[in-house]
């Protein structure tokens, strides 16, 4: 009995068969169980009722589109705003990059909840109406180191040779940024990108407490649903959800080196 | 010139960053409801947070959080590091497949995370609690370790283990004597992540405690954010979580530049 226990485990490619099971059992079966709630009714016969119900509403293709152009839009500021801070942080003329970083970095680990609560403080304190401006703005506060951290990270490791030598070829300093350093700094943007769209479009408790749930996003929605026991119909705009998601994520495949924390 | 605008560029936006936590900072040490209205200096939501009314609920709170955090880091951290072993011995197919498989809930958002599993629960009529919690906590903190210990492996000589296996030691042996030792600083790292991952997750635990009693921080301020706005209570909460965390992270900091030198 020992010996052949030890035998089944010498051989070292089954050591993944544990983590195997689980991520079929955990990860798999709930997502292939997603698409089957979503083409099937109550009663579990099939129907394509539960995408009909989304498409004719225009309740809900509007809160789609709306959410759609918040997480674009909430992405982009991202970028015009963080690029930047990213650019200057890795020059290497400036001062103690290392600790900006750090600072910059240190708000990825405070829950997401408490720093939307901490935004919606600020906006009270200021007097700033909790309305549209205000979620886009709670989101950016909520995002932007993931937008920095990657972009920072590509730009660090580049070869600082290649815009010297664009430099000195007689480039000017605008035309060595467009042609060299922003091509190269491309896969920590799309990092960014893919880090902080995720997360807006899927968002729901943030917008809630942010505006306190006046401005519904397409998360509030499916969370709403399935709450509520609609089990079949939060399935269906769950699997749209997960389109969109791919879409993104295959589109702009996320490039690991810049985005690992450890 | 151009340093002097990179700086002032950097510190504004630090500082607008920055200023929603110091509000809070700020104003946990005053007892007014409003923030905003300074009625003096007080450390009462301080004691009140734990001796108060919610008090109870919130040690209760705290408790879960840890306990979850350690059970599913301490599984994950198990099955992770197998699985990262087995990853690298498996043939080229085999392994792009089940790396696939691994990266599947890193790219998952959250509530998809959270609903997946809540339908499997509610289709295996399991009904919600700790152990539904816990589990999904081991789903989505496993492929993170897989990808801490996978680095550990590449770097070591892949000859060692077989020298061991050759000089006598039976795989048991093998796997304490030279693997572990190899492999236990990204285990380690894998493990502090697992914990961090643990501890932020706010969808994928409210999906799948259900209606148990059992609420964990996240779940916690959340139900409290829903009830009232911004309770004071919440204000020295948060800093005190600010706090904790900037220290981990010091921590950390301090442990990896000693490492290095």
């Amino acid at each position: 009995m020992m010996k052949k226990l030890l035998n089944f485990i010498g051989r070292r490619d089954r050591w993944a068969w544990p983590h195997i099971a689980v991520m079929l059992f955990l990860v798999v079966l709930p997502l292939i169980l997603i698409m089957g709630y979503a083409f099937t009714d109550a009663e579990g016969s099939f129907t394509l009722h539960n995408f009909v119900k989304f498409f004719t509403n225009s309740d809900a293709v509007n809160t789609f589109v709306y959410s759609l152009g918040i997480a674009l839009m909430t992405t982009m500021i991202c970028i015009l705003l963080g690029y930047p801070a990213a650019y200057f942080m890795a020059g290497k003329q400036f001062s103690t990059p290392k600790v900006m970083a750090m600072l910059f970095i240190l708000p990825m680990w405070i829950n997401v909840l408490l720093r939307t609560l901490a935004t919606v403080a600020l906006f009270d304190f200021l007097h700033i109406a909790l309305d549209e401006k205000a979620l886009m703005f709670g989101m950016v506060y909520d995002f932007l180191p993931f937008m920095i951290y990657p972009i920072y990270n590509t730009l660090q490791k580049m070869d600082n040779s290649l815009p010297e030598a664009a430099a000195d070829l007689g480039a000017s300093p605008l035309k060595v940024f467009l042609r060299v350093t922003l091509p190269l700094s491309m896969p920590g943007v799309k990092s960014g990108i893919i880090m902080v769209f995720m997360p807006t479009i899927s968002t729901f408790a943030i917008a809630e407490l942010l505006t306190q749930n006046n401005i519904k996003l397409f998360g509030t929605v499916i969370q709403e649903n399935v709450n509520n026991g609609l089990l079949n119909y939060g399935a269906a705009l769950s699997l749209i959800m997960l389109v969109i998601i791919a879409i993104t994520s295959f589109g702009g495949e996320k490039d690991n080196e810049s985005s690992q924390l450890f | 010139m151009k340093k002097f605008i990179a700086n002032a560029y950097l510190w504004t936006l630090l500082t607008l960053v920055y200023a929603p936590i110091a509000i809070i900072f700020i104003f946990s040490f005053t007892e007014a409801k409003v923030l905003g209205t300074w009625t003096g200096f007080s450390t009462n939501l301080f004691t009140n947070l734990f001796e108060g009314a919610g008090g109870a609920e919130l040690n209760n709170a705290i408790y879960y959080t840890l306990l979850i955090a350690l059970i599913a880091a301490t599984v994950s951290t198990l099955l992770g590091s197998l699985a990262a072993v087995g990853i690298y011995n498996m043939r080229a197919r085999m392994k792009r497949v089940t790396i696939f498989l691994n990266s599947i809930p890193m790219i998952n958002p959250d509530i998809i995370t959270g609903i997946s599993i809540f339908m499997l629960f509610v289709f295996l009529g399991i009904s919600r609690g700790l152990l539904t919690i816990v589990l999904s906590h081991i789903a989505f903190c496993t492929p993170y370790v897989v990808l801490c210990v996978m680095p550990r492996l590449a770097k070591m000589n892949p000859n060692i283990y077989e020298a061991a296996l050759d000089l006598g030691a039976n795989p048991l042996q093998a796997f304490r004597r030279v693997l572990l030792p190899e492999l236990w600083p990204g285990m380690i790292s894998g493990f502090i992540l697992s914990v961090t991952l643990s501890i932020d997750d706010f969808a994928v635990t409210l999906f799948t405690k259900g209606s148990s009693s059992i609420d964990t921080l996240s779940t916690y301020i959340y139900a409290d954010a829903r009830k009232g706005g911004l309770t004071p209570e919440l204000r020295p909460l948060s800093a005190l979580i600010f706090l904790t965390v900037l220290i981990l992270l010091l921590v950390i900091n301090y442990r990896a530049k000693n490492k290095k030198s």
